[in-house]
């Protein structure tokens, strides 16, 4: 499976991509984009993307308007999107759950509770 | 509720354990935590820096040597860090994010909604910092394999924090 992992820290993508494959997630290939404005271009020319992890605290675009920018093109209207952050409040946890986020992991995290949040999503 | 010192100690503590233990699989000794007037320390090292805004406004820094934020990198990536470079850079950036991210979340429930900047991080010999505004810091320290971790956080309600006194804090550029 195409992953791609959007977050402006290259740390955290590159923690992300040992989990995944820490959680036997079975991956292809792995992209990534530091904010939401390369993350749409990368899904543009990636149509294989079956998993997308994101971020929220993002310059230029942040994960909430990724996540609402993808929801709203059809062909990925149904692609699990993960959000992966420090933001906590319950406030932005409902407002990503309504805008179609298919879980939420808050940072910090265990490679369990992205293996957890995972299943049955892929 | 007014956040007082021993409270924003306990918030502190509690974000930096959590972050540490389970990132880096390590668990931080605590030191003594105290009140101080200056902004976070001048000297040689690694000092990164995150804004906070909402009601209540401020800043939280995390700063330790260049040789701890190696060790921390290198935990916290599985890679053997040595010297400073974007790694280690972007390591010590997150790992500020995450403290402050999670201290945020803790303060919110007192204090309300609150927004979190993107973290900075500078790294250099000699240089300084100033907060502009009368600040009073609640500074956290911890000690990580035998080196010392600063984390402070100033906070301060928003309509007084953007009065800032006159020729009391002048910022000083880093100067390497």
């Amino acid at each position: 499976m195409d992953v791609l992992i959007v977050d402006d820290s290259a740390a955290i993508r590159k923690i992300l991509q040992r989990v995944l494959r820490q959680a036997e997630v079975p991956l292809g290939e792995v992209f990534e984009a530091g904010d939401g404005v390369e993350a749409l271009a990368t899904l543009k020319s990636h149509s294989t993307v079956g998993l997308i992890l994101s971020d929220i605290n993002m310059p230029n675009m942040d994960g909430i308007q990724f996540l609402t920018a993808v929801r709203a093109m059809s062909e990925w209207a149904s692609v699990p999107i993960v959000m992966i952050t420090t933001e906590g409040s319950q406030n932005k946890v409902m407002e990503a759950v309504q805008l179609g986020a298919s879980g939420y992991v808050r940072k910090p995290f265990t490679a369990d509770q992205i293996k957890e949040k995972l299943t049955g999503l892929i | 509720m007014i956040p007082d010192h021993d409270h924003l100690v306990k918030i502190v503590r509690d974000a930096a354990n959590g972050v540490f233990s389970t990132m880096l699989a390590v668990d931080l000794e605590q030191g003594d935590a105290y009140m101080d007037t200056a902004s976070p320390p001048a000297g040689d090292g690694i000092l990164s820096f995150i804004g906070l805004a909402g009601s209540w406004v401020g800043t939280g820094s995390v700063s330790c040597t260049a040789a701890c934020a190696c060790k921390i990198s290198s935990q916290f990536l599985m890679a053997e860090y040595t010297s400073v470079n974007e790694d280690v850079l972007d390591a010590i950036a997150e790992i500020t994010n995450m403290v402050i991210g999670n201290v945020k979340t803790l303060l919110e429930e007192d204090l309300g909604p609150m927004g979190l900047s993107i973290p900075t991080v500078i790294f250099g010999r000699n240089f300084a910092s100033r907060t502009v505004g009368t600040f009073e810091w609640t500074v956290v320290p911890f000690s990580f394999e035998g080196e010392r971790i600063v984390i402070q956080i100033c906070l301060a309600p928003q309509k007084e924090a953007i009065r800032p006194k006159p020729n009391v804090n002048v910022h000083e550029p880093a100067v390497n």
